[in-house]
C-alpha cells in the first residue's frame, strides 16, 4: 500500500465526528460572502442600496454562523474534556493516568466514513509501521498531558482533480484557531461593511467596492478553513488580488494605483518563498503524496521528517510571512496601502490579508517549531524577524504626520510582536494578540476614518486636526480606548496579550515555563512597548488635544474645493474670502456634509461599530485571564488557550509561560515612561500656542545626531530608496545599459558574424561551386552534344545512296569482323 | 562442288546489285538493283536448301519474292511521287533531310 493511503487512514483516526453541523459544513463560511460577491457584482447596481445591503446581510449571516460554530466548538472541546473523567474542563495540565481514556477516545474516532478519503481502514496495516507507531505514541503522549481535542476535518471532494497520480482535494479543517478567526473576520468585516455605507457613500464605484469587500472576506475565510496547501495558496493569492483591487479603489490618482501595484508586487516576492516552502513540505513532510495540512503537521510534529528539510521549508515560508504580514524588510508596501479607503485599511490590517502570514505560521506550527528548533533555543530566524520588525515599525511611527500611517506602522510593529511570539514558542499568546489587535486596530482605523470624515477628508494630523475631543466625543472616547489598549494600558486587552508574548520569551528567567530563553526578544519587546505608548500618545494628542488647526490648514481650501462639487461656486468663494461666513453658509448645507466647516461627530453607522470594537478592545482580555490570578474561578482562567490551542499530535508539544509580575511591571513602567515623555513634550510645545505641533527650537531642528536620526526615520530607513533607487535603478540603469551593450556588441556581433560567415560561404558556393563546377558540367554536356552533333550532322546528308553506302560498308566491316573473329 | 557455283553466282549478282544501288542516280534503276540483291539472296537460300535437302530454302525464297513485290510497289509509288513533285527521279537531288 502506498503511504498516502496510510496517511489517509491516520487522518481518519485524527478526525472527530459529530462535532456540530457548522463545524462539519464549514464550507458555508466562504460560500456566503462569495455568493454575495456575485450578487452584488451582477445585480448590485439595481438594488435600492446599491448592493451594500447584500454584503451586510451576508456578513451578518457569516457572523451569526461563526457564533454558532464557536458555541459548537466549545461544546466539542468540553465533550472531549468530559470523556476524561470528572476533572473540570478548565484544567490544561492534568498529568498522569489518562491513557485508557485516550484509548477510549480513539475508539470513537471515525475510521473512514463517506466524507473521508477512500481506501481507509483495512489498508492501514500494510503501510510502513514507523509513522503509524509514532502517531499512536504521539496521540497517547499528548493525551497524557491534555485531553485530546480532535480537529473537524471535512473533505468535500477528495479528488477534485488529479495530476501525476496525486489527488488534489478540497475540504475544510476546523479547529480552535480557525473558529477564532471565523469570529474575528466575520465580526470585523461586518462592522467594516456597516461603517463603509456611510464612509464611502456617494462614491463612484460604491457597488464595486462592496463586491470586493465580500470577495475579500470570502478569500480570507477560505484561507482560514483550507485543509490543504493548494487551497491555502489559492486563498492566499485571492486575498492578495482583493487587496490590490481595494487599495487601488481610487485608481484615478497615480499614487493610489502605484500603492496597489506596490502591494501586489511586493507580495509576489514573498510568494516565491511560499511556493518553494510549500513544495518542500509536499516532498518531505507530505512524502510527495499529499498536500493535506493535517498530515504534514502530524509528520512534522512526529519528528520523522528530516530537520534540514523543515528548516529550509520554514525559512522559505518566513519570506512569505515577510511580504504578506509586513515583516521587515518587505513591509514597505503596508504603509503605502493606506492609499485605499480607510475601512479597507481596517479590514486589511485587522482581520484579513496581513494576518494571513501569521495565520500560516500558526497553522503549520510544527514545521516551524521543529524546523527552527524553537524549544530551548536563545534565538531563531522567525523570532529575530519579528523582533526587528516590531522595533522598525515602532520607530517609524514617530515621524508620520498622516494618522493612518502612524496606525499602519503600528500594525507593522504589532505584527512583529505576533511573529516574534510564534518565534519564541508562545503560540497562544500570538493568536491572542492577533485577536485583540484585530479589535483595537480596527477600532483605531475606523476611528481615524471617522476623524478624517470630519476634517475635510484629510489625514494630516498636524495641519487638519487637533482639539477634536470636544467636536467628536464618541469617536474620541473609542479612539482613546483603542489607544490605551494598543499602548498596553493595564486591564485593557492589548496589555494582556502583549504581556503574554513578553512572558513567552522567557528572557532572563523572569517568567516560568517558557519554551526557550530569548533574552534579546524580551528586551526588544519591552523597548517597543515603551515606543508604542509614546507614538500612540503623540498620535492621540495631535488629533484630539490642543486646538483645532483645520481652519488655518493649507489643505482646507483645497479640500473645500475638492468636495464642494454640488455647492454653488459662490459658496466656495465665500469660503476663500471669509472663514466665518463660510461656516455659516456651510451650515445651511449640512444635509450634505459640512466639509470645510467645523468638525462634527460622524453618524451612527460610523460610531456604533466604533463602540462595539472599543468594548471588545477593552474586554477581550477577559478571554485569557492568567492562571496565576487565583481569585478568579478556575473555569474562567485561560479560556482562550483552553479552547483555541490544539492539543493533538498535529501540534508540537509547547510549554506555556506563566504570568510574570516582574515583566508586567517593567512593561507598565516602559509604557508609562514613553507616554510621560510625549505628554511632557506636548505640554512644553503647546504651553504658549495651543495650535503648535512641534518645538520651534527642538533637538531635531538644531541639527546634529537627532537630525540625522530624524532623517533616517523620515526616509523609512532608506528602504524604499534601497528598493527603488538602488535595486530598481541599478537594474534600470547600469545593468540595463550593460545588458544593452552586451546585446549590441556581443550577441549581435555573434549573430552578425554568423550571418557574414554564412554569406561568404554562400558566395563561394555560388561563384565557384554552382557557377563553375555545376554549370560547367551542365554547359559542357550541352557543348559536347552540340559539337558532336556538328560533326555527325555531316553524315546526314539526306542522300539515300550515301546511307546505303554506309550501311553496306558497316555490314562489310561487321562481316569481316565476324569472319575474322570466328 | 556445285554449291560453290551457286554461291559465286549469288555473290556476283549481289555485288552488281550493290553497285547499282550505290552508283545509279535513277530511282527506278536503284529499285531494280535492289531486286538483283534480293534475288542473289534467293539463289543462296535455294542453293542451301537444295544442298541440305529441305524445302525451307524455297519457302524463304518465295517469302522474299512476296516481300520484294510489296517493296517494289511501295518503292515505285515513292519514285512516282518524287517524279510528280520534281519532274525528275534523280536521287542526287533528293536530299531534303540533310542535317
Amino acid at each position: 500500500m502506498t503511504p498516502a493511503v496510510l496517511f489517509a487512514s491516520e487522518t481518519g483516526a485524527m478526525t472527530a465526528e459529530h462535532a456540530g453541523w457548522f463545524l462539519e459544513n464549514a464550507w458555508i463560511f466562504p460560500a456566503i460572502p462569495f455568493v454575495s460577491f456575485l450578487l452584488i457584482l451582477f445585480f448590485g447596481k439595481r438594488l435600492p442600496k446599491k448592493g451594500a445591503e447584500v454584503g451586510i446581510a451576508a456578513l451578518s449571516a457569516v457572523f451569526v454562523c461563526a457564533l454558532i460554530a464557536g458555541a459548537q466548538w466549545i461544546s466539542h472541546v468540553d465533550a472531549a474534556g468530559a470523556e476524561h473523567g470528572s476533572e473540570p474542563a478548565g484544567e490544561t495540565d492534568e498529568g498522569g493516568s489518562h491513557s485508557e481514556h485516550s484509548a477510549a477516545r480513539l475508539g470513537v474516532v471515525r475510521q473512514g466514513t463517506d466524507l473521508k478519503l477512500a481506501g481507509t481502514g483495512s489498508s492501514a496495516e500494510e503501510g510502513t509501521a514507523s509513522t503509524k507507531e509514532a502517531v499512536k505514541e504521539g496521540v497517547e503522549a499528548a493525551a497524557e498531558e491534555h485531553h485530546v481535542v480532535l480537529p473537524v476535518v471535512t473533505e468535500w471532494k477528495s479528488n477534485w482533480w488529479t495530476i501525476g497520480g496525486i489527488d488534489f482535494g478540497v475540504g475544510t479543517f476546523v479547529d480552535g484557531q480557525a473558529v477564532m478567526m471565523l469570529f474575528v473576520v466575520g465580526l470585523i468585516s461586518l462592522l467594516v461593511h456597516i461603517f463603509s455605507t456611510d464612509y464611502v457613500a456617494g462614491d463612484i464605484r460604491y457597488t464595486h467596492y462592496f463586491a470586493f469587500l465580500s470577495l475579500f472576506t470570502a478569500s480570507m475565510l477560505l484561507l482560514v478553513l483550507a485543509n490543504n496547501l493548494v487551497m491555502f495558496i489559492t486563498a492566499w493569492e485571492l486575498v492578495g488580488v482583493c487587496s490590490f483591487s481595494l487599495i487601488g479603489h481610487w485608481w484615478e490618482e497615480q499614487n493610489n494605483s502605484n500603492a496597489a501595484l506596490k502591494a501586489f508586487l511586493t507580495n509576489r516576492v514573498g510568494d516565491i518563498g511560499l511556493l518553494i516552502g510549500m513544495i518542500v513540505l509536499f516532498f518531505t513532510a507530505g512524502r510527495g503524496e499529499t498536500f493535506n495540512i493535517l498530515d504534514i503537521n502530524i509528520a512534522a510534529a512526529s519528528g520523522t521528517v528530516s530537520h534540514t528539510a523543515l528548516l529550509v521549508a520554514s525559512l522559505c515560508l518566513i519570506a512569505a510571512v515577510m511580504s504578506k504580514s509586513g515583516q521587515f524588510c518587505l513591509h514597505t508596501w503596508l504603509p503605502d496601502a493606506m492609499a485605499g479607503p480607510t475601512p479597507v485599511s481596517a479590514l486589511i490590517h485587522a482581520a484579513t490579508m496581513v494576518v494571513a502570514g501569521v495565520y500560516m505560521v500558526a497553522r503549520l506550527y510544527p514545521v516551524f517549531f521543529e524546523g527552527l528548533s524553537i524549544a530551548g533555543s536563545p534565538i531563531n530566524a522567525l523570532a529575530l524577524v519579528g523582533a526587528i520588525t516590531t522595533m522598525v515599525g515602532g520607530t517609524l511611527a514617530f515621524v508620520q504626520r498622516d494618522i493612518k500611517k502612524v496606525l499602519a506602522y503600528s500594525t507593522v510593529s504589532q505584527l512583529g510582536y505576533m511573529v516574534m511570539a510564534l518565534g519564541v514558542g508562545a503560540w497562544t499568546a500570538a493568536m491572542f494578540h492577533l485577536a485583540t489587535h484585530a479589535f483595537f486596530k480596527a477600532c483605531l482605523f475606523l476611528g481615524s476614518g471617522s476623524v478624517s470624515h470630519a476634517c475635510n477628508h484629510s489625514f494630516d494630523m498636524k495641519y487638519d486636526m487637533g482639539g477634536l475631543r470636544k467636536y467628536m466625543p464618541k469617536t474620541h472616547a473609542t479612539f482613546l480606548i483603542g489607544t490605551l489598549a494598543l499602548a498596553g494600558f493595564p486591564l485593557l486587552s492589548g496589555f494582556w496579550s502583549k504581556d503574554e508574548i513578553l512572558a513567552g520569551t522567557g528572557g532572563f528567567g523572569l517568567s516560568e515555563g517558557a519554551n526557550g530563553n530569548y533574552h534579546l526578544m524580551l528586551i526588544m519587546g519591552l523597548i517597543t512597548g515603551g515606543m508604542t505608548a509614546a507614538y500612540m500618545t503623540r498620535c492621540y494628542w495631535l488629533t484630539f488635544l490642543g486646538e483645532w488647526r483645520g481652519a488655518d490648514s493649507p489643505n482646507a481650501h483645497h479640500a473645500a474645493h475638492g468636495h464642494d462639487d454640488d455647492h454653488a461656486t459662490a459658496v466656495a468663494h465665500a469660503g476663500h474670502d471669509d472663514h466665518a461666513d463660510a461656516h455659516d453658509t456651510h451650515d445651511a448645507h449640512d444635509t450634505h456634509d459640512a466639509h470645510g466647516g467645523l468638525p462634527h461627530e460622524s453618524g451612527p453607522r460610523i460610531t456604533i461599530p466604533l463602540m462595539i470594537l472599543a468594548a471588545l478592545a477593552a474586554l477581550a482580555s477577559l478571554a485569557n485571564i492568567p492562571e496565576a490570578f487565583s481569585f478568579v474561578p478556575s473555569g474562567w482562567r485561560l479560556r482562550f488557550e483552553h479552547y483555541i490551542e490544539p492539543t493533538s499530535t498535529y501540534f508540537p508539544k509547547i510549554s506555556h509561560a506563566e504570568f510574570s509580575p516582574a515583566i508586567a511591571a517593567i512593561s507598565i513602567v516602559a509604557a508609562l515612561v514613553g507616554c510621560g515623555l510625549v505628554v511632557a513634550y506636548f505640554r512644553k510645545v503647546q504651553a504658549t500656542d495651543p495650535k503648535a505641533t512641534e518645538l520651534a527650537d527642538g533637538p531635531v531642528s538644531r541639527g546634529g545626531l537627532p537630525k540625522v536620526g530624524y532623517n533616517i526615520l523620515a526616509n523609512k530607513f532608506y528602504l524604499d530608496w534601497l528598493y527603488t533607487d538602488v535595486i530598481v535603478a541599478t537594474v534600470k540603469g547600469p545593468l540595463a545599459r550593460g545588458a544593452n551593450w552586451f546585446n549590441k556588441y556581443v550577441l549581435d556581433a555573434i549573430v552578425n558574424g554568423a550571418a557574414t560567415v554564412s554569406k561568404r560561404i554562400a558566395g563561394f558556393t555560388y561563384s565557384v561551386l554552382d557557377q563553375q563546377v555545376v554549370d560547367g558540367v551542365v554547359n559542357g554536356t550541352g557543348l559536347g552534344a552540340s559539337e558532336t552533333g556538328g560533326i555527325l550532322r555531316r553524315m546526314q546528308n539526306g542522300r539515300v545512296q550515301g546511307y546505303a553506302a554506309l550501311m553496306f560498308a558497316a555490314a562489310a566491316v561487321l562481316a569481316g569482323v565476324f569472319v575474322l573473329a570466328i | 562442288m556445285w554449291l560453290n557455283q551457286f554461291l559465286l553466282l549469288g555473290a556476283v549478282l549481289f555485288c552488281i546489285g550493290v553497285y547499282g544501288v550505290l552508283a545509279r542516280r535513277n530511282g527506278v534503276m536503284v529499285l531494280m538493283s535492289i531486286e538483283l540483291i534480293l534475288n542473289a539472296v534467293n539463289i543462296n537460300f535455294i542453293a542451301f536448301g537444295a544442298y541440305h535437302g529441305t524445302p525451307i530454302g524455297q519457302v524463304f525464297a518465295l517469302f522474299v519474292i512476296a516481300v520484294a513485290a510489296a517493296e517494289v510497289g511501295v518503292g515505285l509509288a515513292i519514285v512516282l511521287l518524287i517524279y510528280r513533285n520534281r519532274s525528275s527521279i534523280d536521287l542526287e537531288s533528293v536530299d531534303l533531310l540533310k542535317g
